[in-house]
């Protein structure tokens, strides 16, 4: 079985428009979370949101081709590119142009359905545009990455809620296992802000009013968040062997359903999915120095992910830190995203905190890491995914 | 029709029970509500009642929403706030 290794990391989120930069938004719990910016924002009761500010699309892109994708695909071939920039790899090089890309996605192209369905139901207008189609669907992000980057190997899109992200890049690292790909494009993406999928969450009455506060006593909900975080994973003796940076090593990967509730998680499977990662990774519990938390903010997932972690972990577990009080909850974005905040954090051998931490539930546990970034010496860690449908994955990733 | 009268078909049909069986006294979790009946419920009285009923999933103490009693409670309290009793 082949090692995996990461060459390149690119990022597009609420706290910059890069991996460092986004990076350095978590690190320092300098929370992105803002007043709401979206058309018919009126009509919700939400306020807030972490949204990506200042992203022009027609700077970073063709503008051509730019103008042919939703927001989810843009931030996607952003992210990609940047990660194929610090991988080392060019568009010319086989091993790209054989490249299969996986992209995580939770619902795709919300922006354009709502301002498409706004224009025939809201205004009664009596056509939509030729695009719509072609830029809501869900595999547009991975197809938009291939034909941006001219990677002509397996390709599509993996929807698994707020685990989508975790569950493509688990994927394409056992297709760089295998020996079916040599390097794939893998990650997350989201852009749902809308006034219609605000009111879907609303209606689930999980949304925060003011801010997101996971493991801390006042907590009060989650915050809806958009982004993209992309990896480029490749053959371990592939990229040794062309002398490239090696950013960290997918160790193992952990994935199940809870087979349960719709909505509601299971410790039980959680815990399960993470001792699969272990499992996966030949790695004891005791190995695992950090673990990058799902942490939505909700009193569910606090309880749920805490007993899940002192389950496996034991009494004293590895610190725990959720980046969603920085990046909000970018949901297919997410575990993405979050993967890119955990090879960081082992690169840079620092323990990013729980922002906005304010009131640490001791009765959870787990040390949250509530004071900020934390100097540390680890080797391994976690991190966790745990999507509405039951659907758990987890990512052990290594330092290099 | 008093606001228990009304609530009880909506808790009803929620549960797949007979509206005769229930009362203010009945527990929704003993009764069988499982993690989405409750909001779902609040999106039936809603919709009943042209209210907006301040419902948080994180931050509602669980037991204040134990009972049908509870539930038309919640539902006076929103109807005197938002003018309509």
């Amino acid at each position: 079985m082949k090692r995996v290794a990461i060459t390149g990391v690119g990022a597009v989120s609420p706290a910059g428009l890069d991996a460092v930069s986004t990076w350095q938004g978590v690190r320092d719990g300098i929370s992105a979370i803002a007043p709401l910016d979206c058309p018919r924002a009126d009509r919700l009761n939400v306020t807030i949101a972490a949204q990506v500010r200042d992203f022009n699309a027609a700077d970073l892109l063709p503008p051509k081709r730019a103008a042919m994708m939703d927001r989810f695909s843009q931030f996607a071939v952003v992210a990609a590119r940047e990660a194929l920039a610090q991988s080392g790899l060019d568009r010319a090089h086989p091993a790209v142009q054989q490249a299969a890309v996986i992209v995580g996605i939770g619902v795709g192209g919300l922006i354009t359905l709502d301002d498409a369905f706004f224009n025939l139901y809201g205004l009664d207008k009596p056509r939509s545009h030729p695009l719509t189609i072609p830029k809501l669907m869900c595999n547009a992000a991975p197809s938009q990455v291939s034909m941006d980057l001219g990677a002509h190997g397996i390709t599509f899109a993996v929807a698994s809620a707020c685990a989508s992200g975790t569950h493509a890049i688990g994927t394409a690292a056992q297709l760089i296992r295998s020996g079916a790909s040599p390097v794939v494009f893998a990650g997350g993406s989201e852009a749902c802000i809308t006034a219609g999928t605000l009111h879907g969450w609303e209606a689930l009455r999980v949304l925060a009013p003011d801010t997101c506060r996971p493991f801390s006593r006042n907590r009060a909900g989650l915050v809806l968040g958009e982004g993209s975080g992309m990896m480029v994973l490749e053959d371990w003796d592939h990229a040794q062997a062309r002398g490239a940076t090696i950013l960290a090593e997918v160790l193992g990967f952990g994935a199940n359903a809870d087979a349960g509730d719709l909505t509601s998680p299971d410790p039980e499977g959680a815990r399960a999915a993470m001792d699969l990662a272990l499992r996966d990774a030949c790695l004891s519990p005791h190995q695992i120095g950090y673990i990058n938390a799902h942490g939505t903010g909700t009193a569910m997932n606090d309880r749920v992910e805490s007993d899940a972690i002192r389950a496996l972990f034991g009494a004293d577990p590895p610190p725990v830190s959720s980046s969603k009080a920085v990046l909000g909850h970018g949901l297919g974005a997410a575990g993405a995203l979050e993967a890119v905040v955990t090879v960081m954090a082992l690169a840079n051998q620092i323990i990013p905190p729980t922002a906005n931490c304010i009131e640490p539930d001791t009765d959870l546990g787990i040390d949250m890491v509530p004071e900020g970034p934390r100097n540390a010496e680890f080797t391994a860690a976690i991190s966790n995914s745990f999507a509405f449908g039951g659907l758990n994955a987890v990512l052990a990733l290594g330092r290099t | 029709m008093t606001t228990l009268e009304t609530i009880i078909p909506i808790v009803a049909k929620q549960l797949g029970l007979n509206p005769a069986d229930i009362g203010a006294n009945t527990n929704l979790e003993e009764a069988g509500y499982e993690s989405l009946d409750v909001i779902e419920t609040i999106f039936a009285l809603e919709e009943e009642f042209g209210i907006d009923i301040n419902f948080n999933a994180n931050t509602q103490d669980t037991g204040s929403l134990a009972t049908v009693g509870d539930l038309a409670a919640i539902i006076d309290e929103t109807l005197a706030k938002q003018g309509k009793a």
